[in-house]
């Protein structure tokens, strides 16, 4: 293919890099049917969650044909509701407890220990915990149904500890694990990918300095991946509050001990029917995924100044 | 550590970069103590750490290989149980599959499900990546990270209400398009996100002298844009396909009739229905099931290398 001897991204006559001659009419019927896309499937669902919250929406009977608005009562109503408390309360445990200090510690540290290494012990490793990964969610939940069952499960076999309902005895415990082994994959690629990035020159001086492994961690990886520490702990938080997964486990129960927001929203809106109420859960939720979101947008700007 | 630390190394100069950054003054505390003893306690402790981290590391593959054995032993047990075992080897158990009509007729729905959401997912975002990349649209970089934060909060459970009352509204409950849709644009923002990344990584030489030649716009996209960023696309196309192979949440909210549901909805049911579950045909559905995404990921990895690509990075 012949090429011109045009520098890239300095094109005449035209908005610099619109090399193909769109044009602003073309671009944006390129961006469109996606722009309508999202506006219809995300946007404007993100939006009734609001409108719908204020009313009194049922699926079924009389509030289903005619919903009325009904102000903030759905609201004071969640505030109020002792189940609403305890869901949120059992959500940051799972959320700390499985991603935070989960599958982040345990990923970094998969990262830390296989970074220099080659060869089959690696690749088995890799390949074990991205497993856990990628099988879908309804099979990786009854993997795990059946190593804890209380009569046959594996686990049980293996500790001799036969008749211990793990799910029913400890469900939160139980969640807790089973989702820092389905996530941890993702942290052990991104910090692979972090540890990286630090020179190899600055942990080799540490190194002949004398400093033990902890202390290279601290002074100087840790400086170094601060940022990818922060995204990793903003997805992974946010994947965590909004995961689904351990409704296939545990459905919430026993007694509501795993009841997480989604398990709740899900109960009250879809098997409860009503759809107000769990629209106004949602909106709660969206707002403490915002909070999640803002506290690390924070954290992450104060490392810019700080380097600045 | 104790007070014997004696020499701090700070602001080592030896960096090869040279680019000053406050980071780079390392402080790294050294045990004078242990620099002027002999060697045979550094020896000592490396070895400590050396079966320290053997020791860990089996842990690790231990804890992860374990719920996976039963995937691995009771398909070809010819007595499965709930406990995985060294299996009596049968392939008697793959007979189940074909005897419950739910479990291929629910791969087939997964198919569907997965192409058409992977197709209109690629199609779109390639057109509006490419469009984003080229043409600077007002406000493009505040509405993609919008969109890209709205995505991860949005998608799924919180609005789980109003997206049942659209698919309702719009006659889509218990539709295949339905669950199309709605996946399509909870995955839209990230697609657009990475593959514009791919997009303005290209050279636009090629563009420029297709167009000398009189190309139009449309023709240019797809014989000079569409096979330059192909990686992109096939990682978008891998990485969408994925996502709705394992989605439950949707199409168990919108998909009513139990012959339109997709596999991971029906492997739901085969375990949570009344009555004695039926081991063998969960344990070969599950791996048949499990099969088409881990080939997937065998394939990118051996094609493109899996790492992580656009959206991720400071």
């Amino acid at each position: 293919m012949p090429t011109t001897s045009r520098p890239d991204g300095a094109p005449r006559g035209r908005p610099a890099g619109d090399a193909a001659g769109l044009g602003r009419g073309r671009a944006a019927a390129f961006v469109a049917p996606a722009v309508l896309l999202i506006a219809g499937f995300l946007l404007f669902p993100a939006l009734w969650t609001l409108y719908l919250g204020l009313t009194d929406y049922r699926l079924t009977g009389l509030a289903a044909a005619d919903p009325q608005l009904v102000g903030l009562e759905n609201f004071e109503r969640a505030l109020g509701d002792d189940r609403f408390g305890d869901s949120l309360w059992l959500t940051l445990q799972f959320v700390v407890g499985s991603a935070v200090l989960g599958q982040a510690v345990l990923g970094f540290t998969l990262a830390w220990l296989l970074r220099d290494r080659r060869g089959p012990l690696r690749r088995l490793v890799e390949a074990l915990v991205l497993l856990a990964w990628i099988l879908p969610s309804s099979v990786v939940a009854f993997l795990w149904i059946a190593l804890l069952d209380r009569d046959g499960g594996t686990l049980n076999a293996l500790l001799g500890t036969p008749g211990t309902g793990w799910l029913l005895e400890y469900p939160m415990a139980s969640i807790i694990v089973f989702n820092i082994w389905r996530g941890a994959a993702f942290s052990m690629m991104l910090y692979a990918a972090a540890l990286g990035s630090v020179p190899p020159s600055e942990l080799e001086t540490a190194r002949l300095a004398g400093a033990s492994p902890l202390q290279q961690l601290r002074d100087v990886v840790f400086p170094r991946i601060r940022g990818h520490v922060l995204t990793n702990l903003l997805l992974i938080s946010l994947w965590t509050f909004n995961d689904f997964t351990p409704f296939l486990l545990t459905a919430g129960g026993p007694d509501g001990r795993t009841e997480i927001m989604p398990v709740f929203v899900y109960q009250a809106a879809l098997s409860g029917g009503e759809l107000g109420f769990g629209a106004a859960l949602s909106v709660l939720m969206l707002l403490v995924n915002l909070a999640i979101a803002l506290v690390y947008v924070r954290l992450l700007r104060r490392r810019k100044d700080a380097v600045a | 550590m104790s007070g014997d630390t004696s020499g701090d190394t700070s602001g080592e100069s030896g960096h090869p970069g040279g680019d000053v950054n406050v980071d780079l003054s390392v402080e790294v505390r050294v045990d004078a103590g242990r620099t002027a003893a002999g060697s045979g306690r550094a020896a000592a402790r490396r070895a400590l750490r050396t079966v320290g981290r053997y020791t860990f590391l089996s842990a690790v593959l231990g804890f992860f290989a374990l719920p996976l054995l039963w995937l691995a032993s009771a398909p070809f047990d010819a007595a499965p149980s709930i406990t995985a075992a060294l299996p009596e080897f049968t392939l008697e158990n793959f007979r189940a599959l074909l005897d419950d009509p739910r479990a291929l007729r629910s791969l087939g729905n997964s198919t569907v499900l997965a192409a058409g959401t992977g197709a209109l997912v690629v199609t779109l975002a390639a057109l509006a990546a490419y469009a984003l990349s080229r043409v600077r649209l007002p406000g493009r970089d505040a509405l993609l990270y919008v969109l890209l934060l709205l995505s991860s909060i949005v998608t799924g459970t919180a609005a789980m209400v109003p997206l049942y009352n659209l698919a309702f509204e719009l006659n889509l409950i218990d539709s295949q398009l339905g669950v199309i849709l709605v996946l399509s644009g909870g995955l839209l923002p990230s697609a657009v996100f990475i593959l514009k990344d791919f997009m303005d990584g290209t050279p636009r030489s090629y563009e420029e002298s297709a167009r000398v030649f009189g190309a139009s716009p449309l023709q240019v996209v797809r014989h000079v844009v569409v096979p330059v960023v192909r990686p992109g696309l096939a990682t978008i196309a891998v990485w969408s396909v994925a996502q709705v192979w394992g989605n439950f949440l949707i199409p168990f909210l919108l998909l009513r009739s139990p012959d339109k549901a997709p596999a991971a909805v029906v492997m739901y049911t085969f375990y949570t229905e009344g009555g004695q579950p039926n081991l063998a045909l969960i344990a070969t559905f599950s791996l048949l099931y499990s099969l088409p995404v881990v080939a997937m990921f065998l394939f990118v990895s051996a094609r493109y290398g899996f790492r992580f690509h656009g959206g991720i990075k400071r």
